[in-house]
C-alpha cells in the first residue's frame, strides 16, 4: 500500500490509507516520524506527571502523599521514561521526519525496519508502565539499576529487563536505518560535509546507539541471569563484583547523555542560522567537534563512580578526559555566537527556545564542569547538586531543543502556522519556571540535601517550597503546548513553502504541509 | 514576518510576576553553600569548589556577555543587516580551542595533590569498622572490642511515619539524629573501613569534607579528621540510594578531646 508509488510527482492528492490501519501498516518516514513524535509527547506527560507527584511529595518535610517504596518507584519510573521514552524517541522522530527531507531522500533507507522499530518501542513502554501494578511494584533501584539493590526488585525485575532489551532493537534498528539512509540516499551533489548539521550530529548519535546499547543489553542480562540462574556476575559472595555492573552501566551511561544531546546540538545549529539570516559559523568546526564529542563520550564513564574507590590514577585519567570533553562543546557554543555576530536577529518562537538552550544549557555545563573535578565531587556526588547538573543539560538542554525543533518545524509538518502569542506564553513560562524548578536544587545540594530521598531535614524546607513552585509551574506551562499543537494540526493560517524569512535547506524547497511522498526524484543541488 | 509582533511584552512581563512567587526564601543566604566543615580536608575541597565557582562565573560573564551583546546590537528589529561572508576565523577558532583546553587542564591540577593526601591513610591512631546494613550503621572499634548499631532516633522514626500528625519543624534534628552516635578523638587520624551487608551504602559527613560508598563484599577506605579545636556534633547521611529507607539512615558523629574520648572509650570497653 504505502508502496503505491504511482502517486510519485504529483504530490498529495494521492494519500495514505484511511484511519486506523494508515498508522499499524504505513511505511512512510513521515508517518513513522509524526507516530514517534506522538508517543514521545504523551510519555513526557506521563513521566511529567510523575514528577509532579515527586515534587509534590517534596514540597514540605515529612511524609504526606506516598511510601518512601514507591517514592523511589517513581524516580525510577520519571527517569527512564523520560530518557527512553520522551528525550529519544522525539529525536528519532524528528530524524525519521527531517533526514529524508534534509538529503532529499524520497524515504528513510529500510523503511519496514523503521516501522517495526517503532512498535517495539511502544510494546517495550506498555511492559515498562505496567510493571507499575505487579506485586512489589515498579523497579525502585534509580534508572541507574545498580546491583545488589536491583536485584530486590518483585516481578517487574524480568519485565523491566525485556522491556530494555526491546528498547534497545528498537534503538539499534533505529540507528541502522539512519546510518544506511544517510550513507546511501543523499542526494547528487549532497556531499558529507554539505550536509546540514541536524543530519550530521544523527549520523553520529546513531553509531553511539550502536556502540552502547548493546553494552546495556548485556548489563541487564547479567543481571537476569544473577536473579534467576545464580551466576555471580555482580555478587561478591560468589567471587563477582558489584562495582563491575557501575562500569557496564556508565560505559553505555555517559554516551547516552550525548545520544539525547547531539541531536539538540544539531537543531540548535539548524535554528540559530536561520534566525540570524547568516550561515553557521565554522561548518567544519561544528562537524568535527560532534565527531570529537561522540569519540570522548566513550573515555570518561567512571566519572559516575569517583565515590566506588578507584586507583588514583583512574580518577585523574578521568578527571582530565571530562574536562576535555568539555572543549569541543565550548567550541560548539562560541560558533553559535559567532553565527548570531553581525546577524540580522529576529526572536521567532523557535529562535527564544534555542537561545534559552544557549544560556541554560552552559550553566549545566559548568556545574558539569564542577562535579568533573575529583576531590570536589567528593562532596557534590549524590546530592540535589547533581541533580540539578542533569536537569539544566536535559530539560533546558535536550527538552527545549526539541521544543525549539517542534515550533521550527511544525509549519513544515502541517502545513499551518501556529499561534505565535499562546507559543511566546509557552515560551516565556516554560523558561522562567525552569529556573525556578532547577536553579535552587543547586543550594539544596551544596547545603548537603542527598539525591532520592522522599523526606528531608527541616532546614531545606525553604528551596524545596520555591522548587516544587517552580516543577508546578512548568508542568503547567506544558499543556499550552499540546493546546498549540492539537490546533496548529486543525488549521491555521496557512504557511508558505518557506515558513521563515530566511530558509536554507532542502526541507523549505517543499509545499507546506510537506507532501506525502517527496523528492521520488532526487532534486538538484546548487 | 508580521505574525510574530504581536503582544510580545506580555507574556515575558508575566513569567517575570511568576518568578517573584519565589523570592520569600531569598532570605536565608547561609543556606547557598557548601560547608566549610571542620578539617583541613573539607576547608581544601570548600576552597577547590570556591575557585571552580569562580572561574565559571568569568566564563559566564565572557560568553553570557557575547550573546547578550549579539542579541542587541545585531537585532533585525534595529535594522542590523546579515554579513553572510562571515564564516571563518581561523585564527579565533584555534584560541577558543587551545585556551578552553589550557584552562581547563589548569583547573584540574589542584586535584592531584589532594588526591594523593585523601588516598594516604598512614599515620591513623584509631580504625572504625563501618558497616551499612538496610537502613543503620555498625560501628566496630578495631582492637578495642567495641562495637553497636546506629539507628534513625525515635523522634524522627514516630514524626516521619505518614499520617503520623506529627511536624517534623517540631522534632530537634529531624532525620539527623541517631540513638547511638559514633565518638571519635578530636586532632586524630581516624581511618574508616567501610563495608555494608545486603546492598550499597555510602557513608558521608559533609563537615569532613568526604564520602565514599560502603559495598557489600568489598572493603573501602577513607580517613577523616577533625580540628583539634573543633569538638562537636557533626551529622550526615548515607549517601547512596540503598532502598525504601535509604533517606532514614542518618550519620551522627560526636568529636570530643582525646583524653575524654579514651574515657569514653574504656566506659564502653568495660560494659561491652
Ligand atoms: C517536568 C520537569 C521535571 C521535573 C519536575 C523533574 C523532577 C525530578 C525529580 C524531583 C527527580 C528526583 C531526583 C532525585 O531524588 O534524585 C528527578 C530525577 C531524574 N530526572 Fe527529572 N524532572 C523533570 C524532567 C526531566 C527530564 C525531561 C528528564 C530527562 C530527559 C529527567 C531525567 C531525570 C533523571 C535521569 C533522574 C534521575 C532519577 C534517578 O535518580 O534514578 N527529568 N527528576
Ligand atoms: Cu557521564
Ligand atoms: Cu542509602
Amino acid at each position: 500500500m504505502a508502496h503505491g508509488n504511482e502517486a510519485a510527482g504529483h504530490g498529495d492528492h494521492h494519500g495514505p490509507p484511511k484511519g486506523f490501519t494508515r498508522w499499524l501498516t504505513t511505511t512512510n518516514h513521515k508517518d513513522i516520524g509524526t507516530m514517534y513524535l506522538v508517543f514521545s509527547l504523551t510519555m513526557f506527560l506521563i513521566s511529567g506527571l510523575f514528577a509532579m507527584l515527586i515534587r509534590a511529595e517534596l514540597f514540605q518535610p515529612g511524609l504526606q502523599l506516598v511510601d518512601p517504596g514507591f517514592y523511589n518507584q517513581l524516580t525510577t519510573m520519571h527517569a527512564l521514561i523520560m530518557v527512553f521514552g520522551a528525550v529519544m524517541p522525539a529525536t528519532v522522530g524528528l530524524a525519521n521526519w527531517m533526514v529524508p527531507l534534509q538529503i532529499g531522500a524520497a524515504d528513510m533507507a529500510l523503511p519496514r525496519m523503521n516501522l517495526f522499530s517503532f512498535w517495539l518501542l511502544f510494546f517495550a513502554f506498555m511492559l515498562l508502565i505496567s510493571t507499575l501494578f505487579v506485586p512489589g511494584g515498579a523497579p525502585a533501584s534509580g534508572w541507574t539499576l545498580y546491583p545488589p539493590l536491583v536485584l530486590q526488585t518483585g516481578n517487574a525485575f524480568p519485565m523491566a529487563v525485556f522491556a530494555i532489551h526491546l528498547m534497545g532493537a528498537s534503538s539499534i534498528m533505529g540507528a541502522i536505518n539512519i546510518i544506511v539512509t544517510i550513507v546511501n540516499m543523499r542526494a547528487p551533489g549532497m556531499t558529507l560535509l554539505k550536509m546540514p548539521l541536524f543530519s550530521w550530529s544523527w549520523l553520529i548519535t546513531a553509531y553511539l546507539l550502536i556502540a552502547v546499547m548493546p553494552v546495556f543489553a548485556g548489563g541487564v542480562t547479567m543481571l537476569l541471569t544473577d536473579y534467576y540462574f545464580h551466576t555471580s556476575f555482580f555478587n561478591a559472595a560468589g567471587g563477582g563484583d558489584p562495582v563491575l555492573f557501575q562500569h557496564v552501566f556508565w560505559f553505555f551511561g555517559h554516551p547516552e547523555v550525548y545520544i539525547m544531546i547531539l541531536p539538540a546540538f544539531g537543531i540548535i545549529s539548524e535554528i540559530i542560522p536561520t534566525f540570524s539570516r547568516k550561515p553557521i559559523f565554522g561548518y567544519e568546526a561544528m562537524v568535527y567537534a560532534i565527531a570529537s564529542i561522540g569519540f570522548l563520550s566513550f573515555i570518561v564513564w567512571a566519572h559516575h563512580m569517583f565515590t566506588v574507590g578507584m586507583p588514583l590514577a583512574g580518577q585523574l585519567f578521568f578527571t582530565l578526559s571530562t574536562m576535555l570533553i568539555a572543549v569541543p562543546t565550548g567550541v560548539k557554543i562560541f560558533n553559535w555566537t559567532a553565527t548570531m555576530w553581525r546577524g540580522s536577529i529576529s526572536f521567532e518562537p523557535p529562535m527564544l527556545f534555542a537561545l534559552a538552550f544557549l544560556f541554560l544549557f552552559t550553566i549545566g555545563g559548568f556545574s558539569g564542569l564542577m562535579v568533573a573535578i575529583v576531590p570536589a565531587d567528593f562532596q557534590y556526588h549524590d546530592t540535589y547538586f547533581v541533580v540539578a547538573h542533569f536537569h539544566y543539560v536535559l530539560v533546558p538542554g535536550a527538552v527545549f531543543a526539541i521544543m525549539a525543533a517542534v515550533y521550527y518545524w511544525l509549519p513544515k509538518w502541517t502545513g499551518h502556522m501556529y499561534d505565535m502569542t499562546i507559543a511566546k506564553w509557552h515560551f516565556w513560562l516554560t523558561a522562567i519556571f525552569v529556573n525556578v524548578l532547577f536553579f535552587p536544587q543547586h543550594f539544596l545540594g551544596l547545603a548537603g540535601m542527598q539525591r532520592r530521598i522522599p523526606d528531608y531535614p527541616t532546614q531545606f524546607t525553604d528551596w524545596n517550597m520555591v522548587s516544587s513552585i517552580g516543577g508546578f509551574g512548568f508542568g503547567l506551562s506544558q499543556l499550552l503546548f499540546v493546546w498549540l499543537i492539537i490546533r496548529c494540526v486543525k488549521g491555521g493560517e496557512r504557511a508558505t513553502a518557506g515558513v521563515w524569512d530566511w530558509p536554507h535547506g532542502l526541507e523549505w524547497t517543499v509545499p507546506s504541509p510537506a507532501p506525502y511522498h517527496t523528492f521520488e526524484k532526487a532534486p538538484e543541488l546548487h | 514576518m508580521s505574525i510574530v509582533k504581536r503582544n510580545s511584552k506580555l507574556p515575558a512581563t508575566a513569567g517575570a510576576l511568576a518568578a517573584l512567587t519565589a523570592m520569600p526564601a531569598l532570605a536565608d543566604w547561609s543556606r547557598l553553600n557548601m560547608p566549610k566543615g571542620v578539617s583541613e580536608l573539607s576547608r581544601e575541597i570548600y576552597d577547590m569548589h570556591m575557585i571552580m565557582v569562580w572561574i565559571c562565573l568569568g566564563i559566564a560573564v565572557v560568553t553570557f556577555g557575547a550573546m547578550i551583546l549579539a542579541m542587541i546590537r545585531f537585532r533585525k528589529s534595529k535594522g542590523a543587516v546579515a554579513d553572510t561572508k562571515l564564516l571563518h576565523n581561523a585564527r579565533l577558532e584555534a584560541a577558543w580551542t587551545l585556551v578552553p583546553t589550557i584552562i581547563l587542564i589548569a583547573m584540574a591540577i589542584p586535584s592531584v595533590d589532594k588526591l594523593i593526601k585523601i588516598e594516604d591513610m598512614s599515620g591513623s591512631r584509631l580504625t572504625v569498622k563501618v558497616t551499612g546494613y538496610q537502613w543503620y550503621w555498625q560501628y566496630e572499634y578495631l582492637g578495642k572490642g567495641v562495637s553497636f548499631y546506629s539507628r534513625l532516633a525515635r523522634t524522627s522514626d514516630l514524626a516521619r511515619q505518614r499520617g503520623s500528625g506529627i511536624d517534623p519543624n517540631t522534632v530537634e534534628n529531624y532525620l539527623l539524629e541517631v540513638d547511638k552516635p559514633l565518638v571519635v578523638p578530636t586532632g586524630t587520624k581516624i581511618r574508616l573501613l567501610l563495608t555494608a551487608n545486603d546492598v550499597i551504602h555510602a557513608w558521608w559527613v559533609p563537615d569532613f569534607g568526604m564520602k565514599r560508598d560502603a559495598i557489600p563484599g568489598f572493603m573501602n577506605e577513607m580517613w577523616i579528621s577533625v580540628d583539634a579545636d573543633k569538638p562537636g556534633t557533626y551529622r550526615g547521611k548515607c549517601a547512596e540510594l540503598c532502598g525504601a529507607d535509604h533517606g532514614f539512615m542518618p550519620i551522627v558523629v560526636v568529636a570530643m578531646p582525646p583524653a575524654e574520648f579514651e574515657a569514653w572509650l574504656a566506659q564502653q570497653m568495660a560494659t561491652e
